[in-house]
């Protein structure tokens, strides 16, 4: 998140009641099948985590196919098919429960409920629950009425489903959008004037309109400014270093020098790559720094210098190797292996702080279509851990090794990425976490994952 | 070939270089009128509505993040115009010579944006009138197209009668047009104002004529947003600003931590721990904040020591922000102001041509501060009542926000020690109330000197920040085919809340001094 953890989080006011502001929050989707519920659920889960809110999706259709072990046709969900009311009942409320798990005793701060929620019924049990509980609640529907679009929706997402793994994908639409069928008769929309005292955002037509309502706290208005910038139009990111550069060579971490000639024919081959790659439109971004400066000029083409993609501060230890490191400041090294993604560099930063600096450049990436990103190997890790939702432990490790672009197209629920070699040779500047991160450990032990450098 | 490199020497920003001499950089923008067309935004709704809160508010914060925006209230293009105001009667829908002289007014606004975001590279404009009709609206929607501009609608939609009471008494019965009446006479006349509107007004509409439109609806100070087909990245900035915003009365306190122990070495940057006279403060101050007696007071840190040990004294609970801390000095940090003259004599000098842009060599500059800081000003937007502890730079970045100081201006605001700015919006402004604690501290402040040569002018980047002073409106309506209207001195509105005096507060045993109650709100104005 924003801020750091304070010292008191869950503290005091003067007057002695407990503050409200570290309140839980439950997002409760609501919407027809087809309509987005489950890709803005993951994806905005994804992004709360990433920013550092523990959230955690819960998807009742899950929970029915526990309890329903074979799904034969859309007859399961007809509004008079009483055995099927109740499993499905049973099952949202099995949800819940997993989601008050989850939020007061597993330190969750945020559940996405992500299920149709189509009545006005089924959202006050909602309310009341999370009243109970002391949660606060935020609506996130999905409206939309564009044939296209649910069309294309069923094809991405529901057909390859485990609903119909044994259909035809004639047979699965058939029945898909006689599911929709029976949602639709007891489809009640949240109501300007009926809902007024709820918060919620009503999404139509893919992000065309947006209604807002009551935002009450900071993750809300953040979670809505997030849903007021996706878009689902098809496009691709490109991420890749800088190419190798003067102290990849010689194994010194950070600084800001120039390319090594290696790094210079690695920009070459990138200018060609991406005419070859022949795309529309595409935006190119660097660092501040000279070496992704240098790596863009190559290209030919316009591109736009952010200082927020700057490589990690390494603060006392800027311009050292990792041998120059342990020999000074052995105690640091140390820490910093047991703790990689909070540990943050005397003077320097963290892979935390990098995740708070970047986040206006995820948020400037969902807005945009083709982009080229040249960066650094840590400002690289964290961009890559947002898209392939990788955990704070797995951050720090994600392998970014020089002279390869990787492509990432969203696809379904998630992110297809391809790695591109440019075939020019570089040093590895990956360190694996070694085994021994006690303080009290040799300097060989420290510096047995330290890649070759001449 | 790839071009050479060099570093630009204030901003330490890497360009390509052409016969030595530092180009603008191609970025993605192709040139500067195409790739980025400008903007007019678009006010809409009846009168005391809240509309020129939103547009000088709205404009204040996109001069701060460096986007040039300029507001354009046609009722102050009407009272140029029409130099004495006599009754609602001139807003009547069939006083045909009072609605030549209110399209014209319109036009002449028009012309000056136009003017202003053509010739004088602005980037954004604040057409600052009640747009009621489609008819208007479509006109500035063909004015738009014709010259490449995007138009974005703000409409602000209010009904209940409390709010706009209460508007009406804040900002329209001191205006102007009401200088000779009394309150009373003001409020009625201003209610029969409205209602002249009222009847030929369309608001927007999403679902049939205006779904093609970019626009957000404001609902109830902020109840409800409608929000639609945004285009692009600046709508959606505006968006999450107007949603951030609120109209609670609170207020903002302003400090910097303690006097360090670098502060009495005359030491930069660091992260020292508080002097006697720090911690003689931090008393003083948990004192000051006590008897304010403020509601639900949230207070910020940054994550240095001097800051938090501060906060520490209040026993209250704090929030750590590294967005907070002090701006880093790169290589000069922890040196004292001689040590980096002796040191870095270039650097030294470079910063005293051009303090904003500046950037220490593996450091920041006041312009990087801006950006570090801008989650800050959101957040501080959310909340109510805030205590901010942080450091001189910081501060002035925060200053420079709420008093709509530009980019020029900011590293040289005054920021003392032991000295709190308490800030209170008031109208279309900030009431700035300078409160010093009487713990004497060292003075870190360094004016500007004197002699100093301005080197070229420094690049402006599309990422980059540069606050400017939200500009002066236009006071010239240049309306053709009117008689030239008598030139009447116009004496601005009553500043009721400026007091140039010195008032001490009886505030128990603190000898505290109000140093100056200054007001920062510019005349105020109405449609």
């Amino acid at each position: 998140m924003m801020r750091n953890t304070s010292r008191f989080r869950d503290g005091q006011d003067r007057e002695g009641t407990v503050c409200m502001t570290n309140c839980p929050t439950l997002i409760v989707t609501v919407g027809l099948p087809a309509r987005g519920k489950t890709y803005i659920s993951k994806k905005l889960t994804r992004y709360l985590n990433w920013i550092g809110v523990p959230t955690k999706e819960f998807n009742v259709g899950q929970y029915r196919r526990e309890c329903v072990k074979i799904y034969k046709s859309f007859e399961f969900f007809r509004p008079d098919n009483e055995e099927g009311l109740k499993i499905r009942k049973q099952c949202a409320l099995a949800a819940l429960n997993d989601v008050r798990q989850y939020l007061s005793v597993e330190g969750g701060q945020v559940a996405v409920f992500d299920a149709t929620n189509t009545t006005r019924e089924r959202r006050a049990t909602i309310v009341r629950f999370a009243e109970q509980n002391g949660y606060k609640v935020f609506f996130v529907e999905s409206v939309c009425e564009d044939p296209n679009v649910i069309a294309e929706n069923i094809v991405q997402v529901k057909l390859g489903s485990p609903d119909y793994t044994d259909c035809n994908t004639e047979e699965a639409i058939q029945d898909f959008m006689k599911r929709i069928k029976c949602y639709e008769n007891s489809y009640q929309p949240l109501d300007e004037n009926l809902d007024r005292e709820l918060s919620y955002i009503k999404i139509m037509n893919v992000g065309q309109r947006y209604l807002v309502n009551r935002v009450l706290d900071h993750i809300q208005s953040r979670i809505v400014y997030y849903l007021m910038n996706i878009h689902i139009t098809p496009r691709s990111i490109y991420l890749c270093r800088h190419g190798e550069s003067d102290f990849n060579v010689r194994g010194c971490i950070g600084g800001d020098t120039g390319l090594s000639p290696r790094g210079k024919e690695f920009a070459q081959c990138l200018g060609r790559f991406i005419q070859d790659q022949n795309i529309k439109d595409l935006k190119v971004w660097t660092s501040q720094m000279k070496r992704t400066i240098q790596t863009a000029e190559a290209l030919g083409v316009p591109y736009e210098q952010w200082k927020a993609l700057n490589e990690i501060d390494a603060g006392v230890c800027e311009e050292m190797m990792y041998e120059e490191i342990q020999e000074h400041y052995p105690l640091e090294f140390a820490l910093r292996d047991q703790d990689k993604y909070r540990y943050r560099y005397p003077k320097g930063e963290s892979y935390e702080d990098l995740v708070q600096r970047l986040e206006p450049v995820i948020m400037e990436l969902e807005r945009q279509e083709n982009v080229l990103v040249i960066c650094h190997q840590a400002v690289m890790r964290c961009l890559l851990a947002y898209f392939l939702d990788k955990s704070a432990e797995e951050l720090p490790y994600l392998k970014c090794p020089l002279h390869t672009v990787l492509k990432l197209t969203p696809v379904a629920y998630g992110c297809k990425v391809e790695s591109i070699y440019l075939n020019v040779e570089a040093v590895n500047t990956h360190r694996d976490k070694p085994e021994n991160v006690d303080i009290s450990r040799l300097p060989e032990e420290a510096l047995l994952t330290v890649p070759a450098h001449y | 070939m790839p071009r050479e490199l060099t570093q630009n020497r204030i901003q330490k920003i890497w360009i390509p270089s052409k016969d030595d001499r530092p180009s603008m950089p191609r970025t993605s923008r192709g040139g500067p009128h195409l790739a980025n067309p400008p903007t007019v935004i678009v006010m809409v709704g009846l009168p005391a509505r809240g509309k020129t809160y939103i547009s000088r508010k709205l404009t204040r914060y996109l001069n701060w993040i460096g986007i040039p925006t300029k507001v354009f209230n046609v009722g102050e293009y009407r009272r140029e115009a029409v130099k004495h105001y006599s009754s609602y009667d001139f807003f009547k829908s069939d006083n045909e010579d009072a609605v030549k002289i209110r399209q014209q007014c319109a036009l002449a606004a028009l012309r000056d944006v136009k003017n202003y975001l053509t010739e004088e590279e602005g980037q954004v404009a604040v057409f600052d009138a009640t747009n009621t009709t489609r008819e208007r609206r479509d006109m500035i929607l063909e004015f738009g197209a014709e010259n490449g501009f995007k138009i974005f609608f703000i409409e602000s939609v209010c009904d209940d009668p409390n709010v706009i009471a209460c508007n009406i008494l804040e900002v329209k019965v001191s205006c102007p047009d009401y200088q000779d009446c009394n309150k009373t006479d003001a409020m009625e006349d201003f209610k029969k104002r409205i209602e002249c509107y009222r009847m030929n007004y369309q608001p927007l509409d999403p679902d049939q004529y205006d779904k093609n439109v970019s626009f957000i609806k404001v609902i109830d100070v902020g109840r409800r947003f409608l929000v639609n087909r945004i285009q692009d990245h600046i709508q959606s900035r505006i968006v999450y600003y107007l949603m951030n915003i609120h109209v609670q009365p609170r207020s903002i306190y302003l400090c910097r931590h303690g006097e360090s122990q670098h502060n009495l070495q005359g030491r930069l940057g660091g992260d020292s721990g508080l002097s006697t006279r720090g911690r003689k403060y931090a008393g003083a101050l948990a004192k000051f904040v006590e008897e304010q007696n403020l509601k639900g007071l949230k207070v910020w840190t940054s994550q240095l020591r001097r800051s938090i040990q501060t906060a520490e004294a209040l026993n209250v609970p704090y929030e750590q922000w590294k967005a907070l801390n002090e701006i880093d000095a790169g290589v000069c940090e922890e040196m004292t102001y001689e040590e980096v003259r002796e040191r870095f004599p270039e650097e030294f000098a470079l910063r005293d041509q051009d303090k904003y842009y500046y950037r220490y060599p593996s450091g920041e500059s006041y312009q990087d501060l801006v950006q570090r800081v801008e989650p800050v000003i959101m957040e501080l937007e959310r909340q109510e009542n805030v205590l901010v502890i942080c450091h001189q730079a910081v501060m002035r970045c925060l200053l420079a926000y709420f008093l709509d100081k530009s980019a020029d201006e900011m590293p040289y605001l005054k920021c003392p020690l032991h000295t709190v700015l308490k800030l209170t919006p008031v109208a279309y402004g900030c009431k700035v109330e300078s409160i010093s604690l009487n713990v004497d501290a060292v003075n870190t402040h360094r004016d500007r000197p004197e002699e100093v040569k301005r080197g070229p002018s420094t690049l402006i980047r599309r990422n980059s920040v540069t606050p400017l002073t939200s500009p002066e409106p236009n006071k010239k309506p240049r309306i053709e085919g009117l008689d030239d209207p008598i030139i009447r001195e116009v004496t601005p509105a009553q500043l009721t809340l400026c007091s140039a005096s010195h008032t001490t507060l009886a505030l128990s045993t603190q000898n505290l001094k109000i140093c100056s109650i200054e007001c920062h709100e510019p005349p105020q104005l109405c449609l």
